[in-house]
């Protein structure tokens, strides 16, 4: 006998209430006064049978998304995630998303809409596939009480229902009513699949999204067009802290197409426009005041100054991880190693510019954006519009790339702002590039010291490695400092957990000396393991070659309790040949680090001429992310997140003058092209287990590869990036 | 005012004759399609083809346009619907990650295509310099090829 919950409820008082939402927005739920489960409907009339799962009468079926696509595949992946164990045809799905006004009207039943930090599937994999196996059941048994008959002789595949016994069959789109108003199995109910029965998950299916990205079809923030919408450029204070203190907007007022001049914020001013360009044309041409304050005096030398007084280890640190004595032990040594690494302030340059549309009326503030957090960006509507939760929302677009930016919502709460001025007309507010490239939330900026202990036989006995510089979280989500420490600083170097270092030493001691400077930082994809597994990897490369040892060999030793760690480092090793010589003039580099609760490993083949310039001939790169649900969309964000990696190497650095950032656009801060790219080898080995990230963890062994390999061909060990700096570049 | 032929219709469009070319066909002829991404002919998110040619629409002004068959990545499949090959491509290989600068990317690739119909991966690093900040140069490269064997 099969397990099978006991049979749902027909609920007695089962209301059928539809709201047609414009768009193609979901129903609202609604509560009626006499309480009771209803049938909540599509905007095109269909049941929901449960939040994620909506079912045409034609049998197609539409999977509700929460998380936000901006390339990564999560929409496919989630999709795939649900109609796994909804037993639907793969062939019929489509998605939507559900937006966060929704949500809040509906008690979040779709938990958590922010997409970062390569959380997307690892973080909504169990209830998502729950969500698919509860809607199966009870589209399962509602055919079971058609038929009469017991819903454990049934079973579900491809969207078909089949009573084995008599062989009758049915259709998810014709029993979608009738279970659309069944009372949902409890969650102790719900049985999920062994991950070897899955069918769908681990397949590379394509894509949802592709068709209209290649036709022009595919609507981003930027492309919206409302009726009698205007268009909003914006300028802020190129210093970050200070402020706007006067503009003559009668210069301006009769170029052509101008409406308004706007004060956005204590900041920021706005020419408001027919067309976007008559705006920034206008917005060009605006003469502006701006009060620059004290951090016009701040300049990346004083930063640099700043952030290597806290590399003395006679100033305060943070300590993030720790055994035995570190410093007793390198002070005893009979021989030891430093070096000092920095990584600079680096913008996203996301190919769309931030923007936003608002429309605003004293009873309703609207909103159309991009954003890698709904929920968020809906907050930042109520706040900034001062109207309650249920005359806000925000409708999301497909995101022209994020990495991180999207997550934060000034751009939103800059176009409400906008908006508040100009009630009943729809503002769409876009950024320049240029003010895109100087009014971003970067990658932090940080140095550290490194030191190894060697005893006489060579034996590694201390590694201390001394972080000074930018904490994110300290600017973006102080709440989350623990007794003023950011925990994230640590990423890639942690004792244990998602973020575990992948070595046991006899003596070892992380430390942060926070410095926090003013330019604003954000998470930037993959975050503070971009530049720990740079200090890191570098610098078990230089205590292997100290002592005259192989790289790996040396690395071994101490991962005899990170068999996973060790398993994506032996696996590149392998695919890349590290045991057979290199062609001829080709030299190699290879690391290995953790992140995202995924374990990733890369290895690279360079040849350099005049000894400046680098050509990359071939990248291999491993993950462990205990499960692969889309492996062609996992081989894409691993190749995807060695471009981003390797530009941020060889090009990245938003270098700050007199207080501003003084790069401007891709002229200064470049991007890798084609011709620099050599193919990426992936090598895949899910465990099983566990569920790590996909989207970022990867970029982290990009820059370290190379830099390993650059010295293995120079015997020059850089320590700085971006190398365009050192006179570095592609060949 | 600007007389452009753009996807073989005429448009007759209120706009400044040093307006970029790009904020033309966005806003006014309303052909999203067409990306900004810089605004200085760095990325080619805006590329379009102007009689045959590509050309980074950011910085053409109108006025250079006029009198051209301008095809933007709306007018590049057949009045049928039936997708160019570079689009047939770009789905089959599964190419955009998020799309925003795929389409002045298959703009670039069906006119080197024109150019040279079986182009080297030398061929492909010279003519196609698009940014994608995804990264998706892997798939291009693939997609490139199986767009000049189809």
């Amino acid at each position: 006998m099969n397990h099978m919950p006991k049979m749902p409820q027909l609920n007695r008082r089962a209301f059928v209430i539809g709201t047609a939402t414009a768009g193609a927005g979901l129903a609202l739920g609604l509560d009626l006064p006499f309480g009771g489960p209803t049938v909540v409907r599509a905007a095109d009339g269909s049941p929901e049978v449960n939040v994620w799962v909506v079912i045409r009468p034609d049998d197609t079926v539409v999977i509700r998304i929460a998380r936000s696509e901006m390339g990564q595949g999560t929409l496919t992946g989630l999709a795939q995630l649900v109609a796994e164990e909804l037993e639907c045809d793969w062939s019929k799905v489509t998605t939507e998303y559900p937006t966060p006004g929704q949500s809040v009207a509906r008690k979040r039943p779709w938990g958590d809409f922010s997409t970062g930090g390569s959380r997307g599937i690892r973080s909504s994999q169990d209830y998502v596939r729950k969500g698919g196996a509860t809607a199966r059941m009870m589209l399962v048994q509602a055919a079971a009480n058609e038929w009469k008959v017991p819903a454990s002789e049934c079973t579900a595949a491809n969207s078909v229902i089949t009573h084995t016994p008599s062989g009758k069959t049915t259709t998810y789109g014709k029993v979608v009513e009738a279970a659309a108003k069944l009372s949902p199995p409890t969650e102790t109910e719900v049985k999920l699949k062994d991950p070897k029965d899955w069918k769908i998950i681990g397949k590379s299916v394509k894509r949802l999204d592709t068709v209209d990205k290649t036709t022009g079809k595919m609507i981003y923030g930027a492309d919206v067009k409302l009726p009698g919408m205007l268009n909003a450029a914006i300028k802020a204070c190129p210093v970050f802290g200070g402020k706007l203190k006067s503009y003559d907007e009668a210069k301006i007022m009769d170029m052509k197409g101008v409406r308004k001049v706007v004060r956005v914020n204590d900041r920021a001013v706005a020419v408001v426009a027919d067309t976007w360009w008559h705006a920034k044309t206008a917005l060009d041409a605006l003469p502006i005041v701006w009060d620059e304050g004290e951090n016009a005096k701040v300049s990346s030398e004083s930063i640099a100054r700043w952030l290597a007084e806290g590399l003395d280890n006679a100033q305060p640190a943070f300590v993030g991880n720790q055994n035995g004595d570190a410093k007793a032990a390198i002070a005893g040594a009979v021989r030891k190693v430093e070096a000092v690494y920095n990584y600079p302030y680096q913008n996203h340059a996301a190919m769309e510019p931030l923007n936003a549309t608002a429309l605003y009326t004293p009873d309703k503030c609207e909103v159309w954006t991009g954003t890698q957090n709904g929920e968020a960006a809906f907050a930042a509507v109520l706040e900034t519009s001062g109207l309650p939760a249920d005359k806000c929302e925000v409708h999301k677009l497909i995101l022209g790339g994020g990495f991180g930016r999207r997550g934060m919502t000034d751009y939103v709460r800059q176009a409400v702002a906008i908006a508040k001025q100009m009630p009943g007309t729809p503002i769409k507010l876009l950024w320049s590039r240029e003010e895109d490239m100087q009014q971003g939330t970067y990658h932090p900026v940080t140095q550290c010291k490194l030191t190894g202990a060697f005893d006489k036989d060579d034996n590694l006995t201390a590694l201390h490695v001394r972080i000074s510089g930018q904490s994110i979280l300290y600017t973006v989500r102080p709440a989350a400092l623990v007794n003023g420490m950011d925990p994230a600083a640590f990423q890639g170097l942690a004792p244990t957990g998602d973020w575990a270092i992948g070595y046991g030493f006899p003596n070892l001691l992380v430390e942060h000396a926070m410095r926090n400077p003013h330019v604003p930082p954000g998470f930037w994809r993959g975050v503070n393991v971009n530049q720990n597994a740079i200090y890191l990897e570098c610098f078990m490369d230089e205590l292997a070659h100290s002592v005259g040892q192989d790289p790996v060999e040396f690395r071994r030793k101490f991962m005899a309790k990170h068999p996973k760690h060790l398993a994506v480092l032996d696996a590149v090793a392998e695919k890349i040949g590290w045991d057979t010589p290199a062609p001829k003039g080709v030299f190699r580099g290879i690391c290995q680090h953790m992140g995202y609760g995924s374990y990733v490993a890369g290895a690279a083949e360079i040849s350099v001429t005049d000894g400046n310039k680098i050509k990359v001939h071939r990248i291999v790169a491993s993950t462990d992310p205990g499960y692969v649900v889309n492996p062609a969309q996992v081989e894409r964000q691993i190749a995807g997140s060695f471009v981003y990696g390797l530009s941020a190497l060889f090009y990245g650095n938003c270098t700050v003058k007199d207080g501003r950032i003084e790069e401007s656009n891709f002229d200064t801060y470049n991007s890798m092209r084609i011709a620099e790219m050599p193919k990426v080898e992936a090598v895949m080995v899910p465990s099983g287990g566990f569920w790590g990230g996909v989207g970022e963890p990867t970029i982290c062994v990009a820059a370290p590869a190379v830099l390993n390999a650059y010295f293995a061909a120079t015997g020059k060990r850089i320590r700085s990036v971006p190398l365009k700096d050192q006179d570095i570049s592609f060949a | 005012m600007a007389n452009l032929t753009i996807n073989g219709k005429a448009f007759d469009l209120d706009v400044e004759p040093d307006t970029p070319l790009l904020w033309a066909i966005r806003e006014n002829a309303g052909l999203t399609g067409t990306k900004y991404g810089c605004g200085i002919a760095q990325c080619g998110a805006c590329t379009v083809h102007i009689d045959g040619v590509a050309m980074r629409s950011c910085t053409l002004p109108v006025s250079e346009a006029v009198g051209k068959r301008i095809t933007t990545i709306e007018g590049l499949a057949a009045a049928n619907g039936t997708l160019h090959k570079v689009q047939e491509a770009w789905v089959a290989n599964d190419v955009p990650q998020c799309g925003y600068c795929q389409t002045g990317m298959i703009m670039a690739v069906a006119a080197l295509l024109e150019e040279k119909a079986k182009p080297t991966d030398q061929d492909i690093d010279e003519a196609i310099t698009n940014i994608c900040r995804c990264g998706t140069f892997q798939q291009v490269r693939e997609a490139i090829h199986a767009a000049a064997n189809a």
